[in-house]
């Protein structure tokens, strides 16, 4: 397989980030394979840890990410109605293995939550598992590994992070 | 004499008319958070941990706990400690770590090493003290005034002369007892911890932990996850009571529509979980007989243990205590409970179900952060709108679970509390 350009991964990863801040999260969904997962651990777990015997923040399967985004979009989810303000930026890209057709790539992140006045700032790393295909990629388990104690300053993780 | 002073109650009650209030300067005021700290905070038993955070000797966690920082170990012994994280000498805190598995402690400002129950073992230049100076108390680290447990929930108390633990938790032992017994060999911690915050006055996660009320408007989104999420609910009506149960504490008991890992199925876990809860359900009948079997398999617990402990036992069991660090804002902790001896599945489905509903990245607590956040922001108003109502359900001789009497029972007691008159 031809070497993938940690640029290409860049330019899918900034991608992402425009789709939530823009709350165009069905197409943003549409970025996960059939079985992919989307995680955030409690901040005192190993970062490998699994939700199977651990409590974490945020453990989805594929359905209920998908439940996730349909809550999101709807009046009811009341702690994003009116949506959040948001965004993600992305950063110190790094693929970390290519096996087979499968990439891990690693992120740093730091995303800006505004609402009623009051700014949350979440920060972090992403773990990535990615397989590409047709010039972009789609994404097989996103980790978000958040640095903070806890969400001692935000409360809560509303958004997609 | 300030505002806090002059008044002598935050409440408003007349049983004839059914009018329960609570003035809205109880969320607001400093001096009024300033009152808690030392009548209730400092006075009552409060929730430090659970005896399976620390599995062997030397294991130890360090936390927040009314206002103080604590080191809670498993000495050499096989005994828990709950000490004052503080070194006797200068003051710093001894165990910088939030969990791990020691040794001794030793205090890196001057090096001085206590051992698993706070002695002190060595100090640098130990020939320049008094040669009596290791068998002094006041050189090691010092115990919590109080330090008393019951099936696993250890409380700490700032003060001497409170009732045992066992006399304080009354009645509340009876449904401790009924989410233990779930478990043959005991109850335990999973790993992880969530913490988290709301920008809201503490005792609002008190009333919302156990308000039944808000379930259908406020979570309208879980409901419909529930139902869009095939074979996820159970053919059983939402019903069922709620009860004082003296000195603050209060309980919601009812039947309700999800899965429990307990011995409650639904349709989507499959014949594998089928399997799985008729076993456990068979266990929990030789054990108990058919009434507390299922009891304890079909029926939710919001039990609210005063003044900050609330363990739900719902679509699965979570332990949450909570803190205010501001009239404005809280610091909350929460772990899930399970049964130790659980089978791999029963484990995954308990935690998938938590994390369905429960917790700052649930489908519903985001949106009770949010409701607490704006009834917070409505407080503003105080001065001009001055009253909360709490009367729903007042007179009635049974209770619903959706009604307000458990509110009631927590506001009567903090109001007894805050007010007394100091003897």
């Amino acid at each position: 397989m031809q070497a993938i350009a940690r640029t290409e991964v860049e330019d899918f990863l900034f991608a992402e980030a425009e789709l939530l801040d823009e709350w165009r999260l069905p197409e943003w969904l549409e970025l996960f394979t059939d079985d992919a997962i989307y995680y955030v651990p409690a901040t005192d777990l190993a970062v490998d840890a699994s939700p199977d015997n651990n409590l974490f923040y945020v453990a989805d399967d594929r359905f209920r990410l998908s439940e996730r985004v349909k809550r999101l979009m709807k009046r009811t989810a009341h702690a994003e109605f009116p949506h959040s303000r948001t965004r993600h930026l992305v950063s110190n890209v790094r693929i970390r293995k290519q096996i087979g057709d499968e990439l891990e790539v690693s992120s740093a992140f730091i995303t800006y939550r505004t609402k009623d006045g009051v700014t949350d700032t979440y920060f972090g790393s992403n773990r990535y598992r990615l397989l590409p295909g047709n010039g972009t990629f789609r994404i097989k388990e996103k980790r978000c590994l958040l640095d903070s104690e806890g969400l001692r300053g935000q409360g809560r993780v509303s958004i997609i992070l | 004499m300030n505002a806090f002073q002059r008044m002598n109650t935050a409440l408003m009650v007349d049983e004839s008319k059914k009018i329960f209030k609570v003035s809205r300067q109880a969320f607001v005021d400093p001096e009024i958070l300033e009152a808690e700290r030392t009548r209730i905070f400092d006075k009552c038993w409060l929730y430090l941990g659970h005896s399976s955070e620390l599995a062997k000797p030397g294991d130890f966690v360090t936390r927040q706990v009314g206002g103080r920082n604590i080191l809670f170990a498993r000495d050499g012994k096989g005994n828990l400690k709950a000490m004052l994280n503080t070194c006797p000498h200068r003051g710093a805190q001894v165990c910088r770590e939030k969990h791990g598995s020691a040794k001794s402690f030793q205090c890196f400002y001057h090096g001085w090493v206590f051992g698993l129950d706070g002695k002190l073992r060595s100090q640098p230049g130990e020939t320049s003290y008094a040669e009596d100076f290791k068998e002094r108390s006041t050189s090691n680290m010092q115990q919590v005034p109080r330090f008393e447990s019951y099936r696993d929930f250890n409380f700490i108390c700032f003060d001497k002369g409170v009732e045992d633990l066992s006399d304080y938790l009354g009645p509340v032992k009876e449904y401790l007892d009924v989410i233990c017994d779930q478990a043959e060999t005991g109850m335990t911690i999973v790993g992880g911890t969530q913490e988290y915050s709301m920008r809201a006055n503490w005792k609002l996660l008190t009333e919302n932990s156990i308000d039944g009320y808000h379930a259908l408007t406020t979570h309208a989104t879980y409901l419909d996850y529930l139902k869009s999420a095939t074979g996820a609910l159970a053919q059983v009506a939402f019903e069922g009571s709620a009860r004082d149960l003296g000195k603050g504490h209060a309980v919601l008991e009812y039947k309700a529509p999800w899965g429990r890992p307990v011995a409650q199925w639904i349709p989507s876990w499959g014949e594998e979980g089928k399997r799985e809860l008729s076993r456990l359900y068979d266990g929990l009948l030789a054990r108990f007989g058919k009434e507390r079997a299922d009891r304890i398999a079909t029926f939710n617990r919001n039990l609210f243990i005063f003044p900050n402990l609330v363990i739900n036992d719902i679509m699965a069991v979570t332990v949450r205590t909570y803190y205010p660090a501001a009239p404005d804002f809280m610091n909350i902790s929460a772990w899930a409970l399970a049964p130790r001896e659980e089978t791999e599945w029963a484990r995954k489905y308990r935690l998938f179900n938590f994390l369905e509903f429960l917790g700052p990245g649930g489908f519903a607590t985001p949106d009770d952060v949010e409701a607490l956040e704006q009834c917070q922001r409505g407080f503003r108003n105080s001065a001009e709108a001055q009253w909360n109502d709490i009367s729903k359900g007042m007179g009635k001789a049974n209770p619903s679970y959706d009604d307000e009497l458990q509110m009631r029972a927590f506001w009567s007691n903090w109001n007894e509390h805050v007010f007394r008159v100091p003897a």
